[in-house]
């Protein structure tokens, strides 16, 4: 028969656990969040949505997880989200993102206005890929996820991910040089 | 540096990570602590005429399981609460996750 106190005890361990997991990827989760749909208020929603969700589910996945990280699978929770978002509101992504607070670093003024054209082009460049290509590259480079983080948050194999990734650099640095030649 | 490198290095200056607003970290952190309080509330009611019946015994533990995962903001969130108290904003969707973690607290204990 189970034990209450056994009980107890491994619910104050799975308390502290997922306290970890909170703390160490809100940012991680915000970040995802903001970049997919490209606003902050939605990326709030979003982003309170998924912790809620894998607070509910977070016994389960720690225990299917045979201790491998799970940001993996809090980017899934949000992905599912963020699709059930635009399906719901017909939506896509805002090419022109809220102030992320990328663009505020110091530079020169001349410096500033230059870069600051140059990574807004780059953002509406990834805003503009197909799905699962501007995923890919949100996951590598703001949140910093390796080929094999990412093969698992998108259900692929480590190789399928490695050329998604590739062929987004491609296909963004493509577009933008399109971009210039047109101006 | 490479054209290729380049191109990436400028790539990770524009997907900077984004600090995600305080006000929304303490909403968040709010709605995870009343939930917990609200599912142990459940369980505490619960376990005091079920737990002196022994076929209930097993139903108890996996109650406990359900608010282990609400409790687990807990610590966290009071230290945070006792300086930061403020106005809770509108909770939009999250009222509707809300309500479906009590209802799989109320489903497991079986009510």
């Amino acid at each position: 028969m189970a034990n209450p106190p056994a009980a107890a005890a491994a619910k104050a361990t799975l308390d502290a656990d997922f306290t970890d997991l909170y703390r160490t990827h809100l940012r991680d989760i915000y970040s995802y969040s903001y970049y997919r749909v490209g606003n902050h208020h939605d990326a709030e929603d979003l982003t309170e949505q998924t912790f809620l969700q894998a607070y509910r589910h977070f016994e389960r996945a720690q225990r299917e997880s045979r201790g491998r990280p799970l940001r993996p699978w809090l980017i899934r929770i949000a992905h599912n989200l963020a699709a059930n978002y635009y399906r719901d509101r017909s939506r896509r992504p805002q090419t022109s993102l809220d102030d992320a607070g990328v663009l505020s670093e110091p530079h020169t003024t001349a410096d500033l206005v230059e870069g600051r054209q140059e990574l807004q082009e780059v953002l509406e460049g990834v805003a503009n890929l197909p799905e699962d290509r501007r995923e890919a590259l949100i996951m590598r480079f703001a949140l910093d996820m390796d080929n094999r983080e990412i093969a698992r948050a998108m259900g692929r194999t480590e190789g399928a991910t490695k050329v998604l990734i590739h062929r987004a650099i491609k296909q963004l640095e493509e577009s933008l040089k399109d971009d210039e030649r047109g101006e | 540096m490479s054209e290729a490198s380049n191109f990436e290095q400028l790539l990770r200056s524009a997907l900077v990570p984004v600090d995600p607003p305080a006000e929304m970290t303490d909403r968040l952190e709010r709605t995870l602590t009343e939930l917990t309080d609200a599912a142990a509330g459940e369980l505490a009611d619960w376990e005091l005429s079920a737990m002196r019946d022994p076929r209930n015994w097993g139903r108890t533990v996996a109650a406990a399981g359900v608010v282990a995962g609400a409790g687990a903001a807990l610590a966290l969130v009071r230290a945070r609460q006792q300086h930061q108290k403020r106005n809770v904003q509108g909770l939009r969707a999250l009222e509707d996750s809300v309500r479906g973690v009590l209802s799989d607290v109320e489903k497991r204990l079986g009510r």
